[in-house]
């Protein structure tokens, strides 16, 4: 089977099979993720798959009560704030995600810092499912 | 590295802003063409439209807000301008920054010596919701993914301010206070309107509707009460964010050489850069922007002046966090002591160094393609000593500066002016 392209296509694939798939430049190491078909390091083009353990830790976050059109479709407005933020993975790059299990009502008492884990969030459109990766304390 | 100098400066010579709102009965054909009526008789001397080499015009995304693109040639037409070129400039809401950029770039080349930019945007056509999605389209893929919003990106860069540097909501508030006392010191500006003056005004609703009248303590108090400013996403509420705006802004630029031709009062292109960056997850550090650190040293360096050397500047505060992290990237103060200047008045009309004299986009309003060069021309008046009300009082002011964010930061520049 030949490699699958190191590109957000790849990565939502990944995501499906509940995988939290980056790249990992061959010559210097650099991480990635989503994964990149180039390294920012050191512009090499060699890359290999890495698997993330999905743990890591809040380092910024927003509660949102003015929801765009396709989350308010998910049943978020004023009255029902949800939480997206920055998780600083262990292995040292950053990713944006959903933060589950934390009061989006109460924005004020969600700590920077809190210890995070992965969990993969079934998102239902029409006839089609799609993963999400959120986190959760 | 080789210093980035030009081979030809360019002066600003004219300018003209619409009044900002939502003016949805007009169009932006309107609004460039009371902006440009403007900027003509603003030039002491006078000058031919016909002199006009190019037209370069910033625009982002009328091809949504109102179902047109390709507006370079309208705006051609418009002026009487055909068929020499226009060419428009896409950099979110950095749109028309880049427009001065490529006309000084023209004249700096020696292709050009009389250049037109500015920039335009009609966003009132749209609901709120429309509008909050054409931005998201600014944002970087991923963050819309997962469910981010423009405030959600500007909140988020708060929390990790917060937590790194000590300080809270009621820091925020500072800066939206300083912007609206400078408010109706502009009659361009959308809400030309104090904080104390929105209150007094819910004060009197209330009272005519026989409804129980609030009692705010102070300013703070009134920002903290989620009645009249309820959140957005958190921890930026309404009153941090800017508004939703229709309007146009131009500015001529012309070669340095010819500049006493049409003023006796030029002012001169100091230094400009314009930067990039990652989006917001990769960033390394979540409390700066590179893309405008990187454009303030190319402008640094093009003048040969430091952060000392600007006596006033207009800062992009799409959200009220925006200012104090873009003031700390500029180099005006250390990183994590920027929310202390203001608290401390620094950045006041009165202040060492007055920050978004025209009360900022928070206030005057913010029709995104129009917003770099309109910041130009509060610079450019400022510096002329025209602007009213709100003029810095100093009277060696010499030096000013505008700093334009587009998106979520993937695009920013530093524009220095100087009055020689
Ligand atoms: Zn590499």
């Amino acid at each position: 089977m030949a490699e699958k392209p190191f590109n957000d296509t790849a990565y939502e694939q990944f995501l499906n099979k509940e995988k939290i798939m980056g790249s990992k430049c061959k010559k210097c190491g650099a991480l990635a993720l989503p994964p990149r078909p180039i390294c920012v390091s050191c512009f090499s083009s060699e890359m290999e798959w890495v698997q993330f353990k999905g743990i890591g830790k809040l380092a910024a976050f927003t509660s949102i009560t003015v929801a765009p059109p396709y989350m308010a479709k998910e049943g978020f407005n004023r009255n029902n704030p949800y939480v997206v933020g920055v998780v600083e993975l262990e292995e040292g790059v950053k990713t944006v995600a959903r933060i589950i299990g934390v009061d989006a009502r109460q924005p004020e008492y969600i700590k920077v810092g809190t210890p995070l884990k992965a969990e993969f969030h079934e998102k239902r459109e029409g006839t089609e499912t799609q993963m999400l990766l959120a986190f959760k304390p | 590295m080789r210093k980035r100098k030009l081979s030809r400066g360019a002066a600003v010579v004219g300018g003209g802003l619409t009044k900002l709102g939502l003016f949805k009965d007009r169009n932006c054909k309107d609004f460039f063409a009371e902006a440009f009526v403007e900027m003509a008789d603003s030039i002491d001397k006078g000058f031919n439209p016909r002199d006009i080499d190019a037209i370069y015009v910033g625009n982002y995304s009328n091809d949504f807000f109102v179902n047109q693109s390709h507006w370079g040639p309208i705006i051609a037409d418009l002026l009487g301008h055909v068929p020499k070129p226009v060419t428009r400039t896409e950099g979110a809401c950095a749109s028309s920054a880049l427009a001065f950029r490529e006309g000084v770039l023209a004249i700096a080349s020696g292709l050009y010596d009389i250049v037109l930019v500015g920039g335009f945007e009609q966003m009132s056509r749209r609901t709120t919701e429309e509008v909050a999605e054409g931005l998201a389209m600014a944002s970087s893929p991923y963050e819309v993914a997962a469910g981010f919003t423009f405030p959600g990106v500007f909140g988020t860069m708060a929390t990790a301010y917060f937590a790194k540097y000590g300080a809270d909501r009621e820091a925020l508030f500072n800066v939206t206070i300083k912007s609206h006392n400078n408010a109706p010191l502009n009659p361009k500006a959308q809400f030309p309107m104090t904080i104390r003056d929105f209150m007094n005004a819910r004060i009197e609703k209330c009272r005519k509707k026989g409804e129980p009248v609030p009692e705010w303590r102070d300013e703070k108090d009134f920002l903290r009460d989620p009645i009249v400013n309820p959140p957005v996403a958190w921890p930026m509420h309404l009153f941090d964010c800017c508004p939703i705006s229709d309007g146009a802004s131009c500015l001529l630029l012309v070669a340095e050489d010819i500049a006493k031709n049409f003023t006796d009062d030029p002012i001169y292109l100091a230094g400009m850069g314009q930067g990039s960056s990652y989006s917001f997850h990769a960033k390394k550090n979540l409390t700066s922007y590179e893309a405008t650190r990187y454009a303030a040293k190319e402008a640094f360096e093009m003048s040969g002046l430091t952060s000392k050397d600007i006596q006033f500047s207009e800062v992009h505060d799409c959200f009220s966090i925006a200012e104090i992290v873009h003031m700390e990237d500029l180099g005006f103060f250390k990183p994590g002591e920027g929310y202390k200047a203001v608290a401390g008045g620094l950045t006041r009309l009165d202040g060492s160094i007055p920050i978004n004299t025209s009360g900022g986009l928070k206030t005057k309003g913010h029709p995104v393609g129009a917003t770099g060069v309109a910041q130009l021309c509060e610079v450019w008046l400022q510096l002329r000593g025209q602007a009213g009300k709100r003029q810095v009082q100093n009277s060696n002011l010499r030096v000013g500066a505008a700093h334009n964010l587009g998106g979520t930061g993937g695009t920013c520049t530093f524009t220095i002016l100087e009055r020689r």
